[in-house]
């Protein structure tokens, strides 16, 4: 079996006495578009922040292609390819759009801690930087403040950070939460365009995002995962459907 | 050209322009040494916003680079006294070196961790290697500090740095190449990751970036120019004391920094100037000027966070939305109650400091002697500053919906 893109084994989240996380194990296979869903507090965004390491694990260990990340550091584990965003949005405010989706970007081009090189003249960055900016639908904002734009717009930049590094494994956590329905329709196609080719982790509470992009569901519910399967498995797991499903399953 | 390149063209060709002439508008043997000491806080100041405002680190203690620049540069100076063959002119960069290395030695230890903490740390390094001046004073020159010769390499191409005029223009060729250093570095992908940093670190970890490593970077790069202001010093004063390097010069860079405000590149330019002025013009007027500048520095902290450059950005965006006019009848009706504040104001610390010299002496306004030892004068002041302050107070309740009528246009007509 080749490396999956994404393993867990036995990863454990104790904070003081409660433990968070109870020994996860989860295979994200190459290419697949991977959803995690549970109830409130099952877990799933601290999971997402032991993965890419702004928590350290208590137990367990977390391979990226095949090769162990547990214990190195978020920027070290973002290098060898795998990027997030966050559920509460967490941009460079002050910077503008076109700036955040640069930024992002610099690193992965190779530009480092670079002093003596004139951003505006890196044409790799700029380029990069200018079509992720249209591919999430900003164009026309390019430069306007982070901090200043509309919610909605906030989500697709949150993404746009997070995929201009080019990394292969993406995690996005609740990228739709607090949408309306339109936008979330925008935010799915979005998602689904810019990661073709990639392997994504989503976080998602809205069913029908979760059925209508994920090719496998995992659930966590107290941090533990309780079933891995396609949308139709999920959808006829019985443990699923009573643990936590209930009546969504059918919406 | 295109239109940003001759802007840019125009605005350095200007800066470059007023160094030129400055001296030439302001002949006097004081405005000229007020020019020398504008430009070493300009350079000084601008290093330090390196950290402030590019890099969102709060630092208790900038002084320490500028001083062992100040204090490297001394000593080289010497040197060339006692035969080293190093050009005056390029004796800054010595400043700038050491600036540089103890950058890197101290800025790994500093910038460890951001906000508080670095400003906790930043303030207990200052107090130590201030305190390293009295364990060697052979190096820090102790109590009388270093002193040297700016002569010392003689004349080179009829450049002896004698007159104080040759020791301006060197001033501002360093002041010119730091001020397009310091630009450029906000240019790059270090200065805009130090940006990134400052706005939010933990994101800048999840795009690959180490946000210790940014902070080092930038504080050492600071480090550099401060220690290049520095050498510019020694060699301006031709002494290095202790004070060079202590908090209050630390101090001293932080509010004029501050006062020009962090968020702008020239901001830190405007606010030395401003700070130079007043230590060393209004210093000569009273002695109450420590306190003026304290209180210049509450009232921008408090109305005008974004600093006296923040200001004038405001004033030319009014005056692009047409509502300059406007503004302005607002400060006209406010002038007079404020004038009036700030007039019993000034009037009663100026009583209160005449008071305090040993014998007490009067305070002579408009040819009239007001004794400061009068209870009766005191309460009088006091009664006109409490009806000066309601005047002010029932001023702004009549213009505050105009304000706020120009402020809903202003934003209006950005959005």
């Amino acid at each position: 079996m080749s490396a999956a893109a994404l393993e867990l084994q036995g990863v454990q989240k104790r904070f003081g006495a409660t433990e968070i996380v109870q020994g996860v194990d989860l295979r994200v296979e190459k290419g697949e578009r991977h959803a995690l869903i549970g109830p409130n507090g099952a877990g799933k965004s601290v999971l997402f922040h032991l993965i890419s390491a702004r928590y350290p694990v208590s137990a367990g260990t977390i391979m990226l292609h095949g090769e162990p990340i547990t214990g190195l550091k978020p920027h070290e584990i973002n290098r060898r390819g795998l990027a997030r965003s966050f559920q509460v949005t967490n941009l460079f405010h002050r910077m503008s759009v076109f700036e955040n989706v640069r930024c992002a970007a610099l690193w992965s081009l190779g530009y480092g801690y670079a002093f003596w090189r004139r951003v505006d003249r890196l044409a790799d960055a700029n380029a990069r930087a200018a079509q992720i900016v249209e591919r999430v639908g900003l164009a026309s904002r390019s430069n306007v403040s982070a901090g200043i734009l509309s919610y909605a717009e906030q989500r697709a930049l949150e993404i746009g950070v997070a995929i201009a590094g080019g990394a292969d494994v993406i995690l996005l956590d609740e990228p739709t939460a607090g949408m309306s329905r339109t936008e979330t329709e925008a935010a799915v196609d979005l998602i689904r365009r810019v990661t073709e080719g990639r392997t994504l982790l989503i976080v998602e509470h809205d069913m029908s995002v979760v059925f209508g992009l994920a090719d496998r569901i995992s659930v966590l519910v107290y941090g533990r995962v309780v079933a891995t399967g396609t949308p139709e498995e999920i959808r006829g797991n019985a443990r699923v459907r009573e643990a936590y499903l209930g009546a969504d399953a059918h919406a | 050209m295109s239109p940003a390149s001759r802007g840019r063209l125009l605005v350095w060709g200007g800066y470059a322009a007023v160094l030129l002439a400055a001296p030439l508008l302001f002949r006097s043997g004081f405005a000229l040494s007020l020019l020398c000491q504008m430009g070493i806080v300009v350079i000084f100041a601008l290093s330090y916003n390196m950290q402030l405002g590019q890099t969102g680190l709060l630092s208790f203690g900038h002084a320490v680079y500028y001083g062992l620049g100040a204090l490297f540069t001394i000593h080289a100076l010497n040197l060339v006294q006692a035969g080293w063959k190093i050009p005056v002119t390029l004796l800054p960069l010595v400043g700038g070196l050491a600036g540089l290395v103890f950058g890197v030695i101290l800025g790994y230890v500093t910038t460890r961790r951001a906000g508080t903490t670095f400003a906790m740390i930043s303030l207990g390094v200052g107090e130590m290697v201030a305190a390293c001046s009295l364990m060697f004073p052979a190096f820090f020159g102790g109590e009388a500090g270093v002193s040297g010769n700016r002569q010392s390499g003689g004349p080179m191409l009829g450049v002896s740095y004698g007159p104080q005029i040759q020791v301006y223009y060197l001033i501002a060729a360093w002041l010119i190449i730091c001020t397009a250093g310091i630009f450029a570095l906000t240019r790059t992908p270090l200065g805009r990751m130090a940006n990134a940093v400052r706005d939010n670190p933990e994101r800048a970890q999840f795009v690959g970036y180490d946000p210790r490593r940014v902070r080092f970077f930038m504080v050492t790069l600071s480090g550099f120019f401060a220690g290049v202001a520095g050498g510019l010093a020694a060699i301006n004063y031709e002494i290095v004391t202790a004070e060079t390097l202590s908090a209050s010069t630390s101090g001293l860079v932080l509010l004029a920094t501050y006062l020009g405000g962090i968020g702008f590149f020239a901001g830190p330019i405007a606010g030395a100037i401003v700070v130079t002025l007043i230590q060393m013009g209004l210093s000569s007027l009273t002695h109450a000027w420590p306190f003026y500048f304290g209180a210049l520095f509450v009232a921008t902290v408090l109305f005008v966070p974004g600093g006296l450059a923040s200001l004038a950005v405001l004033h030319v965006r009014l005056w692009h939305a047409k509502l300059l006019a406007r503004a302005l009848g607002v400060y006209a009706r406010m002038a007079v109650p404020a004038l009036a504040v700030l007039g019993i104001v000034v009037f009663m610390v100026e009583l209160a400091y005449k008071g305090a010299e040993d014998p007490p002496i009067p305070l002579t306004l408009m040819g009239v002697d007001i004794d400061s030892g009068s209870a009766g004068n005191w309460i009088a002041s006091l009664v006109v500053l409490v009806a000066a302050m309601a005047a002010v107070r029932w001023a702004w309740r009549r213009v505050a919906p105009r304000w706020g009528e120009i402020e809903a246009a202003l934003a209006g007509n950005r959005a």
